[in-house]
């Protein structure tokens, strides 16, 4: 069964924009990506928009809707309130390039500033074994797609543009903790450098990351402050520190 | 708020689009965190009501009692600490305050909370902060958030002390073996302290989480996927062992006041 619902788009570029409110049907078990696709067919064919699977599994569609960072083909229409307007924006974090679509490039940036998984040099291909039990924690983290939604809801660069250059975001923190918790990664000093170089420090655990992310990955529990507590390991426990120059090592079995 | 304004992002001025009561949370934060120091303090400095002797049951807010200025009874470990400071007297409560404080301040889970609420950094997610620049915890004095291991070490010394005045309190009222309410509500205490401690993040990353290699270490690994169960409810563990504390010293000062009576059960 069709019902009417109101619509308030966010449309422009760089140099500015406004909201553009339509009425539009929406259909039993549709999505928000579903609502804007017909609003596309049927009354703005230049509406700017990004999406690929709707299955929430590219993360490609991520937006706001009513402020908050979502998929738009996961958000259902059933979950908003009869005859409420609904809005949506592009990802507020990020520049946009128009309409709903954001220049996400800061991320790929990000990324290439984390060294990469190190096996043992003599490791050749196909040969790497390890337990289930040692390579699970990482496991969790591969399940990211990708949106940046976690990225975009961070008040660290959400709210302060400077920051950028200095906070690799809460999307790369899992994949740093990924590799520290690796265990063939042979790169010591991950830690060490997730708080000189990728800011660690400027995380202050508020968990909005974990509140948005598709995947329901852990952001925080298991990734950001397991990755604080062991930069505390080697950065600053005083007895942690003693022990490692004693036993000549940083890290630990 | 220069951070959803800034050049080149969609030009929206509304600091949020958010239409849930996003404020609802932090307000809750601050009123119940705001209501917990005002009687804490009050207590701290009352200096009195803290013991009751028919039943030995001690407040966890004076546990350990470190001065001679605690009334007999309570000074389990002799009176290490000064009863006043340049003429004027202090409340033993005062001169252990700063290792439960600190845990609870440098706790990963209060942090969100108080920086959420009363630093609005931010109040909630995808609602623009206040402050004009952010540097987290990357200076002082909030670099010392590092520090919270050694508060939580702390912590399980108190958590030793308060389970040892639980188990004092087993007491009659002729003095002998027995049991009272009293008894219940500082075993809950001590119970409720103790899933805060073993929830704590520290705790998780102590007994396995710093380790690489889990299959070296299969019964820190055990321990570790135990704790992991506890640390997901730490939240919940911090406000009702708060809440436990504070209903704890509640009950006890009612009693010393004599408005409620201690029910033995024998
Ligand atoms: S927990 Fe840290 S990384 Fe995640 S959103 Fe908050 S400040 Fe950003
Ligand atoms: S961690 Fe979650 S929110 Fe962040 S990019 Fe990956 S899937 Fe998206
Ligand atoms: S279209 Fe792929 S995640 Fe939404
Ligand atoms: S007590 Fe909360 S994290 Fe340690």
């Amino acid at each position: 069964m069709a019902r009417p619902i109101n619509l308030r788009i966010w449309r422009g570029n760089k140099n500015g924009g406004d909201f553009h409110t339509v009425t539009v049907d929406a259909n039993e078990g549709e999505v928000v990506l579903d609502v804007i696709h017909r609003v596309q067919a049927t009354q703005l064919p230049d509406l700017a928009v990004r999406w690929n699977c709707k299955a929430g599994k590219c993360g490609s569609c991520s937006m706001e809707i009513n402020g908050k960072p979502r998929l738009a083909c996961m958000t259902r229409m059933n979950t908003f309130a009869e005859g409420e307007t609904i809005t949506v924006t592009p990802l507020r974090a990020f520049p946009v390039i128009r309409d709903l679509v954001t220049d996400v490039s800061f991320n790929y940036k990000k990324a290439m500033e984390i060294p990469s998984y190190a096996p043992p040099a003599n490791l050749k291909p196909g040969e790497a074994r390890m337990e289930q039990i040692d390579v699970e924690r990482s496991q969790e983290f591969r399940k990211c797609i990708e949106c940046f939604l976690c990225q975009d809801t961070c008040h660290v660069i959400r709210d302060h543009e400077e920051n950028k250059k200095s906070f690799a975001g809460p999307r790369f923190f899992i994949r740093i903790a990924e590799l520290d918790m690796h265990p063939l990664d042979t790169l010591r000093n991950r830690k060490r450098t997730a708080q000189e170089s990728h800011g660690l420090g400027m995380c202050n655990i508020t968990k909005c990351c974990t509140e948005v992310c598709p995947e329901h990955i852990r952001i925080t529990d298991n990734a950001i402050i397991p990755m604080k507590e062991r930069v505390v390991d080697v950065k600053y426990d005083p007895v942690r520190w003693l022990g490692s120059k004693i036993r000549k090592r940083e890290d630990i079995s | 708020m220069a951070g959803v304004h800034a050049e080149h992002r969609a030009h929206i001025q509304e600091r949020t689009l958010r239409t849930d009561r996003w404020w609802l949370q932090p307000a809750a934060t601050v009123f119940v965190l705001v209501s917990f120091i005002i009687y804490a303090t009050f207590r701290a400095f009352e200096n009195k009501h803290y013991f009751v002797e028919k039943g030995e049951l001690i407040s966890p807010f004076y546990s350990p009692c470190l001065s001679d200025a605690c009334v007999e009874g309570t000074q389990l470990f002799g009176t290490l600490g000064p009863s006043s400071l340049w003429g004027f007297a202090i409340s033993p409560a005062l001169l252990i305050l700063i290792f439960p404080l600190g845990f609870r301040l440098t706790c990963y889970y209060y942090r969100k909370a108080y920086y959420r609420s009363f630093w609005q950094s931010p109040p909630a997610c995808a609602v623009a902060e206040p402050h004009k620049k952010y540097t987290g915890e990357t200076k002082q004095p909030l670099i010392l958030q590092n520090g919270h291991r050694w508060f939580f070490y702390a912590g399980l010394v108190f958590n030793a002390i308060l389970t040892y005045d639980a188990f004092l309190a087993f007491h009659g009222p002729d003095g002998g073996f027995g049991m009272s309410v009293g008894t219940l509500v500082l075993l809950a205490n001590a119970t409720l302290l103790w899933l805060y401690s073993l929830s704590c993040h520290t705790c998780r990353h102590t007994v396995g989480g710093r380790l690489r290699h889990f299959s070296k270490h299969p019964l820190r690994y055990k321990l570790w996927t135990r704790i992991s169960i506890l640390n997901h409810h730490h939240a919940n563990f911090a406000w009702v062992s708060l809440f436990g504390v504070a209903f704890a010293d509640l009950y006890i000062r009612l009693v010393s006041t004599g408005a409620i009576t201690n029910y033995f059960f024998f």
